[in-house]
């Protein structure tokens, strides 16, 4: 496997875990509290970032258990990159589209933030999964 | 599964006819990672044509002695 593919894997886990933690806290929080006064924007705040420190320190710990021949990206890496980021953007557009006609109906911040912050973790998963996917059976 | 080209090589024979040079080796002078040459191997990936000829140039032959397409295939008609 090589480098850039143990990444994608890091990346992949730090994200879906760093949401599933938001998730617990937040559904726990919205228990008999009304949606309007659940305290959230710290908790997406501290996932968001405890995922990138997640995927750098796991990555580190990744390569230092089974280090790669070389961490140079190459030309199929940088193509099965592109082809993630092509074939997931459309959670991004979605999650801001969505999050702009909700703004327009002036639904609560809390689903408005919740539903663009769900647009970036699926892009983040879904890019994820169709690269590891191109890794192993091909573009 | 079915492979995503018709493209098929002889990287491995050559290789092995190339005094058993290694995947890393063929991967050191083309200058990418030895899983894009696996990949290429296996036929899940396409090099560009670029990097075919750099291929084609590390066992001195020409390119279509490293890959081959199916006859019949791709034609106009």
């Amino acid at each position: 496997m090589s480098y850039e593919e143990k990444g994608t894997w890091v990346y992949l886990v730090a994200v879906a875990g760093a949401y599933a933690v938001y998730l617990a806290i937040i559904l726990g929080r919205l228990q008999g509290t009304p949606v309007a006064e659940v305290q959230y924007a710290w908790v997406l705040l501290w996932t968001t970032v405890g995922s990138v420190v997640a995927s750098t320190a796991g990555r580190t710990l990744v390569e230092t258990v089974r280090p790669s021949d070389s961490h140079r990206r190459d030309v199929r890496d940088k193509e099965i990159y592109r082809f993630g980021e092509y074939a997931s953007r459309w959670f991004v557009v979605g999650g801001a589209a969505a999050g702009f006609f909700m703004a327009l109906a002036k639904v609560d911040y809390f689903w408005i933030a919740n539903v663009i912050y769900l647009g970036f973790v699926l892009w983040a998963i879904g890019g994820s999964v169709v690269k590891l996917v191109a890794y192993r059976r091909g573009l | 599964m079915s492979k995503p080209t018709r493209i098929t090589n002889s990287i491995r024979a050559l290789r092995f006819v190339h005094g058993e040079m290694t995947q890393a080796q063929l991967a050191e002078r083309v200058g990418v990672t030895r899983q894009t040459i696996i990949a290429i191997e296996q036929g899940r990936y396409s090099p560009s044509l670029e990097m075919a000829f750099q291929i084609a140039r590390v066992f001195r032959v020409p390119l279509d002695e490293v890959f081959q397409y199916p006859d019949g295939e791709g034609e106009l008609r």
